[in-house]
């Protein structure tokens, strides 16, 4: 019995031991492959851009909680701008000048912040065009389309009825719509109810914004639907083309503890809209016009004014009275990203919590459709059956399927968070091809086209949440990173990865040459129509109207005009409207004046910005340019001279001293 | 072939018509921080460059050093040369119509004449913009001069300045090439026809003295 005893005393040691071994075994394989980065042969050479060459790929990435989007160069990673959308940047002045503050309003007033997560490049028959980057804000409701002639955010579109805008923009492949759906059911309308009134007073609103030729944004209609949370979308393409599709979760309809409450439904549903069908029954009025108020602010490249207006009403399309307008397919389980691939057939659902992917064909939607084969009605809403829908399901690939983009080549790409790696599976046979690891826990990833018709399948980009020890530390806050890898070939391999701004939820990629033959270089002065512009020197001007001072200014490589004023008094509102009559690319000049209580304007050539400038204190103050423009840039500044209130110093303003000439012909 | 000297002229007056539809000289200053460089045109009666912004760049680079403002409006000889230019279209019709050899020659010759007079008028213009620099120069270099070349490539501290014609300018060459083959064609013609009317003119002769002696 002793014996026996030690023996297995000694069994159990021996096992722990080897255990022990094997963890450090695997340490040890973890720390190899770390320090390699998994690398193998010179992959140096693929992401190396030399100096003074261009990358081939754009990428756009979401800035997630910085209200942003960072555009970033492939293969080399290499950050080229960060444009602001949601979130004013003093760095440009974008929400601090008088010009963009309109940007930002909203029906809750002026909104400074906003989480963007999905960008979402514009397509012309399902092929990224190059024309507009359109990005979502999830916190107060919000779309926002983006030039890409300037690389500067245009105009914003608010969402009424809306609780976060997640399940947005993603376009259909003409640009016809983007979408939004609200990732957060609320009151319909918005009321003053008890929370736990939830599943009587709670709806779920799907909008469909129209795009407009020169890009304007329109709330077409909003569809209502059931009180579920509408995580993310994406619109049919090719044969699918009519057609949305949205992923839901918290089909259980809870409002508290959703980690488990929302958790406990083995299938939710993926909610098909037949928008085609949505047009058709707005032609035949069966929409409710009802009372909204939601701002539509649009930014103006001539005058370089944004001009905010409060819309009063939208169009809301009932499920009920529109039969065939939206199904519902079973999809295990809370589901995140939606997925169609490039033919539009494979209609992808990432059940982040389960452990296959689930491909539903779009064939058999329509045929279960046709033979009006429902499992049952939710909220008047059919159910499809399961079974016949499905195409197939990728098996054990892995843990927490969050979204998946396709090559173009028939193979979809699947970032699985919780076992943090991405998975090369193909379409039609869902035979999991490779496995390759990420640092660490990728949410999204991207391929340059590869939610589109057209995916240009060479480089994969894995979004990833969490860092750890992959950089430089830098104290408690951690990037977050993207991971570069080359996908030509059968295997997918680890090229490289850099780090992010805020987080990066979702991005998009594009081949440059769409987008660099219609670049901006400047703004045409000739073109300027702000109304307190001045086209040169001659028109420079310092106005009061009582208390309010306009100053009209420009710049021009290396002095303002005027750059003396004087008979500004303390309690005075001074608008200095700053005009650049630079017309040479990477030109701006900046303006700063000591004590502003907003930030400084950075000004394109051609363009006018203002800056409002409320002096407190009498004094002489300095202004000067904050970027470095040219080698008398230092040289760059001025004063103006603030009196008491109750001066009677006039006006008066200049550049340069009397002319020597005329002082001597004046003795 | 008989009218072919008409031709030629007609040709070279239409070449020398192109000083109105394109520039006839540029001017390029290539440095790092402009790699595809900064391309101010000449055109008979104005200056301008390959996009509207360039007469402005130029000017903003020059107050570096204090050389003057380039001002199209400063420079008198492009209110004229546009008529000096419809005067020599106007002398070449002529010379079309009366076929003359002399009045090609000619015609060749007055715009060798005055292209040279030009390229000498362009060449002070450069001196003076070169030399001309304000006392209040921002930027001072002992013994530096900034005047762009005639014709060619040249340093011009941090910059490279090229000078060459452009599309109306090489026409305009072209012109007088076209003035002088006409000349020469119809130089050639004359000849013929005056060997031939010799000829004619000999028979006369003799026919005439046997008259006489008859």
């Amino acid at each position: 019995m002793k014996n026996q005893h030690s023996f297995k005393l000694a069994l159990i040691a021996l096992i722990a031991f080897s255990g022990l071994l094997y963890l450090g075994c695997s340490n040890q394989n973890q720390t190899a492959q770390k320090n390699t980065g998994a690398l193998s042969g010179n992959v140096a050479s693929q992401v190396y851009v030399p100096p003074g060459e261009y990358d081939e790929f754009y990428a756009f990435m979401s800035g997630g909680f910085s209200g942003q989007v960072s555009v970033q160069g492939l293969p080399s990673g290499r950050q080229l701008k960060v444009i602001p959308v949601f979130s004013v940047d003093p760095e440009k002045g974008y929400g601090f000048n008088e010009e963009t503050k309109p940007m930002l309003n909203t029906s809750h007033g002026f909104v400074p912040w906003d989480d963007a997560h999905h960008p979402e490049l514009s397509q012309t028959n399902g092929k990224t065009d190059g024309r507009w980057l359109f990005i979502n804000g999830n916190n107060t409701p919000r779309v926002a389309r983006i030039d890409l002639t300037t690389f500067e955010t245009v105009e914003i579109l608010e969402i009424p009825n809306s609780g976060g805008n997640h399940s947005s923009p993603f376009t259909t492949e003409n640009t016809e719509y983007i979408v939004a759906g609200t990732r957060f059911s609320v009151p319909y309308p918005q009321k003053d109810v008890a929370i736990d009134s939830y599943k009587e007073n709670f709806k779920g609103m799907l909008s469909f914004i129209s795009v407009a030729e020169k890009g304007e944004m329109e709330i077409a209609f909003q569809v209502l639907l059931p009180a579920f949370d509408y995580d993310l979308a994406h619109s049919g393409k090719g044969k699918s083309h009519g057609w949305t599709f949205f992923t839901t979760y918290n089909t259980e309809q809870k409002s508290t503890l959703l980690e488990v409450n929302a958790s406990q439904n083995d299938k939710d549903f993926i909610a098909a809209i037949n928008w085609k069908k949505a047009e058709e029954y707005i032609k035949q009025g069966k929409f409710k016009e009802v009372p909204a108020e939601y701002a539509h602010n649009v930014y103006d490249e001539k005058s370089h004014i944004a001009t905010s207006t409060m819309k009063k009403t939208v169009r809301v399309l009932t499920p009920e009275d529109c039969p065939g307008l939206v199904y519902f397919l079973p999809c295990p389980k809370s589901p995140h990203g939606v997925d169609v691939d490039p033919t539009g057939e494979y209609i992808i659902g990432n059940g982040k919590l389960s452990a296959d992917l689930t491909v539903h064909s779009f064939t058999k939607m329509q045929e279960a459709i046709a033979n009006e084969s429902f499992e049952t009605t939710v909220a008047g809403i059919p159910v499809l059956k399961f079974e016949d829908v499905v195409a197939g399901a990728v098996k054990d690939a892995g843990l927490g399927p969050l979204h998946t983009e396709f090559d173009g080549r028939g193979n979809a790409y699947t970032s699985f968070f919780i076992t943090s790696e991405v998975v090369k599976w193909k379409l039609g046979t869902w035979e999991v091809l490779d496995k390759a690891k990420t640092f660490y826990s990728v949410g999204h990833l991207m391929i340059p086209g590869g939610d589109s018709g057209e995916p240009e399948g060479k480089y994969l980009v894995a979004l990833n949440k969490i860092t750890k020890d992959r950089y430089l530390p830098t104290g408690p806050e951690l990037c977050h990173s993207a991971q570069l890898y080359d996908i030509s070939g059968d295997k997918m391999k680890l090229l490289l990865d850099f780090p992010t701004i805020g987080e990066p939820h979702y991005a998009q990629g594009i081949s440059a040459g769409r987008i660099v033959p219609n670049v901006k270089k400047f703004y045409p002065i000739e073109e300027n129509t702000h109304p307190y512009r001045a086209m040169g020197e001659k028109d420079t001007r310092v106005e009061r109207e009582g208390k309010t001072v306009h100053v009209y200014m420009t710049t021009i490589r290396s002095h303002f005009a005027p750059d003396n004023i004087e008979g500004i008094k303390v309690g005075d509102k001074v608008y200095f409207h700053v005009t650049n009559l630079e017309q040479d690319w990477d030109v701006p000049h900046g303006f700063a004046v000591m004590g502003a209580n907003n930030a400084e304007l950075l000004i394109m050539g051609g363009q006018t910005e203002t800056m409002l400038w409320e002096p407190k204190k009498e004094g002489v103050i300095p202004f000067y340019c904050t970027d470095f423009c040219s080698a008398l840039h230092q040289e760059m500044q001025g004063y103006v001279r603030v009196s008491p209130a109750s001066s009677n110093i006039a006006l008066s303003w200049g550049l340069g001293e009397p002319d020597e000439e005329e002082v001597s012909s004046d003795d | 072939m008989k009218n072919t000297p008409r031709i030629l002229m007609i040709l070279g007056i239409a070449a020398l018509l192109t000083l109105f539809i394109f520039p006839m000289w540029q001017i390029t200053l290539i440095a790092p921080q402009y790699p595809d460089g900064v391309t101010m045109h000449i055109w008979i009666n104005k200056l301008g460059g390959e996009n509207p912004s360039v007469i402005q760049n130029i000017n903003i680079l020059n107050h570096y050093v204090g050389m003057k403002y380039i001002d199209e409006d400063a420079i008198p000889e492009l209110q004229y040369f546009p008529y000096v230019i419809l005067f020599m279209v106007g002398f070449g019709l002529l010379a079309a119509y009366f076929n003359k050899w002399k009045f090609y020659l000619t015609w060749g010759g007055i715009m060798v004449v005055l292209a040279i007079l030009g390229l000498y008028d362009f060449y002070l213009w450069e001196y003076d913009y070169g030399h001309t620099l304000s006392d209040k120069a921002p930027i001072k270099i002992p013994g530096a001069s900034f005047q762009p070349p005639l014709f060619g490539t040249k340093e011009i501290i941090s910059f490279t300045a090229k000078s060459f014609p452009h599309i109306s300018g090489y026409f305009a060459g072209l012109s007088i090439l076209l003035a002088f083959v006409a000349a020469w064609f119809k130089l050639k013609f004359d000849k013929n026809e005056i060997s031939k009317s010799n000829a004619v003119s000999a028979a006369d002769a003799l026919l005439y003295a046997r008259a006489k002696v008859n």
